[in-house]
């Protein structure tokens, strides 16, 4: 992978958020979003005025305990939810989701899987499956485009996930925790995949997670949210040079100093 | 934007994957058909047997005389002979075209009635609760009221088969749509799926082993409630199982009315283990759920 893309090079500057705004076109832009649920008679606050840009081809990732709302912020962005204070500009790009869990229809093979989003689009069946293939090809899977989710292991299906996601031809991709539930072997080589991809396609990428690791090794910029409400404390710019590893002497020292402040902000809540 | 990575047979990621795929990807342990077949079948075969033996013993034990409950030899004589008559062909026909056609037209009723009560609030707040309640309505309590107006007809066993069967069918659509795990419906949303699509494509194929549970439950109430019209709505024209098993009684045939009992067992087991059970069966095979044998 070569390094050198735009945004990362102007990182570190007195304001990085300014200097990355006036280098790349902004993807997401959210202002003052406020979220509250209420929960029987009592109301609980999930984001508070949170403001946040996405450089276009940027990878962020949103770093919190739980309670923090990043998975209530990703829905938003997604247009899951119903945004109820403050304002959300994608631009007009496609945005992208990939859960937690792989969320595959069951009843339908890898490939057709991929295919869904595009049929709902009304994208021509041939055209359809030769992109499809090509995704799966993209992430390593071409030889699984007739099997059926129950048939693959979870990584393979977290995969399947991201070509389907892929196919939408998004400029924003939004991912929670989509590595959260697979074991440590196939989380760093997923993490591989995903920069690879990441960086061939130059997409924005939205990252949620609670890992602080997992977000050193794979973000530009790592933003770190507080719990209850859900409020952006601090953001850390990522300057060490890619491809990085989960378990190398930069990353580790890097998650430590992030930790701690993630920790300070739990601690909070202990009284 | 950075340079292509070369794809090559080298390229150590692609081979970290491989590995990995190859330990992980759930293996298949596929048994032979033949072989799953006869484990499936020699349970089933002790079973029959065991039932013939008890009521053999029932026999020579004297409960009852001979000729108000034969032997098995006797009855399985009596099948023998009515297989090779054309009048009872005639009558499995006619039963078989009403159960058809009563299904039919409960699938489409119950279809209907499911996935309107599943859009409409009102709708379910109006007949939901009514559907369980007619579902538990014994089916030969409306033949008084069935014969009364479509008198000694067709009309009148279609009638109480359909009643009879579209409750369960409506019920299982009904249960299926409300169980599509939400993932599923936000998966279908951030791909663009919409109104008729999402139903389609969606809603749907994530409903369809309630549905078919359903329908399985629909079948057995429309053969249920078929038999029980064709003892009460005789047409004299028109030679039908329940008919015939009421010939029988009234001639005190008893071997021909424990054949016909057995006939009207073997199209039940036949219709709702092979044909339902082989649905069920694919459609769990197909979406890796437990396999119920």
């Amino acid at each position: 992978m070569s390094p050198g893309r735009a945004v990362r090079d102007l990182q570190g500057g007195a304001d990085p958020s300014a200097a990355r705004a006036g280098a790349a076109a902004v993807a997401v832009r959210i202002r003052d979003v406020s979220q509250t649920y209420h929960d029987g008679r009592s109301a609980i606050r999930a984001l508070d005025r949170v403001s946040l840009e996405v450089a276009q081809g940027e990878f962020v990732c949103l770093l919190g305990a739980s309670g923090c709302g990043k998975s209530t912020l990703l829905n938003l962005i997604a247009g899951l939810y119903h945004l109820k204070s403050g304002t959300i500009e994608v631009g007009g790009r496609r945005v992208a989701l990939v859960f937690q869990e792989p969320a595959l229809f069951p009843w339908l093979g890898a490939r057709v899987n991929v295919e869904m989003g595009m049929r709902f689009r009304g994208i021509p069946a041939e055209a359809r499956r030769r992109k499809a293939i090509e995704l799966l090809r993209l992430v390593h899977l071409e030889g699984f485009a007739e099997s059926r989710p129950h048939e693959l292991s979870g990584g393979m299906r977290q995969r399947v996930a991201l070509a389907r996601a892929l196919a939408q031809e998004a400029d924003v991709l939004l991912m929670d925790e989509p590595f959260g539930g697979l074991d440590a072997m196939t989380r760093d080589v997923l993490h591989d995949e995903l920069e690879a991809i990441w960086s061939r396609t130059g997409l924005s990428v939205v990252f949620v997670t609670h890992d602080v690791r997992e977000a050193v090794r794979l973000g530009d910029r790592v933003v770190l949210l507080s719990s209850r409400p859900g409020r952006v404390v601090a953001e850390f710019p990522i300057e060490i040079p890619r491809p990085r590893r989960m378990d190398s002497a930069p990353v580790a020292e890097r998650a430590a100093g992030i930790t701690d402040r993630l920790r300070e902000e739990v601690r909070r809540h202990g009284r | 934007m950075a340079a292509e990575r070369p794809q090559t047979a080298g390229d150590p990621l692609a081979r970290d994957l491989e590995g990995l795929d190859a330990l992980d990807a759930p293996r298949r342990e596929r048994e032979a058909a033949l072989r799953r077949l006869g484990r499936a079948a020699w349970p089933k075969l002790a079973a029959v047997g065991l039932g013939i033996a008890c009521w053999q013993l029932l026999v020579w034990s004297g409960w009852r005389p001979d000729y108000v409950l034969p032997g098995p030899a006797r009855v399985f004589a009596e099948l023998g002979e009515l297989l090779g008559t054309a009048r009872f062909w005639a009558a499995v026909a006619t039963t078989l075209r009403r159960a058809a056609g009563g299904f039919a037209l409960a699938v489409a009723i119950g279809s209907a009635v499911g996935v309107a009560v599943t859009r409409s609030r009102l709708l379910r707040g109006a007949v939901g609760a009514f559907l369980g309640g007619l579902q538990s309505m014994p089916s030969i309590a409306w033949f008084p009221f069935a014969i009364l107006i479509f008198q000694l007809s067709e009309a009148a066993i279609l009638f109480v088969v359909v009643l009879g069967a579209s409750p369960s069918i409506a019920n299982g659509l009904i249960h299926g749509i409300d169980h599509v795990p939400t993932l599923l419906l936000r998966a279908g949303r951030v791909l663009g799926a919409r109104g008729f699509a999402s139903l389609w494509h969606v809603v749907l194929p994530a409903a369809l082993p309630d549905y078919v549970a359903g329908l399985r439950q629909g079948w057995a109430f429309a053969w249920r409630s078929l038999m029980a019209g064709e003892l009460l709505v005789i047409i004299e024209s028109r030679p039908a199982i329940g008919s015939q098993l009421h010939f029988a009684r009234e001639l005190s045939d008893a071997p021909a009315l424990i054949a016909l009992m057995i006939v009207v067992l073997a199209i039940g087991i036949l219709i709702e283990g092979l044909f339902f059970g082989s649905i069920e069966r694919w459609i769990c095979r197909q979406r890796g759920l437990v396999e119920v044998a």
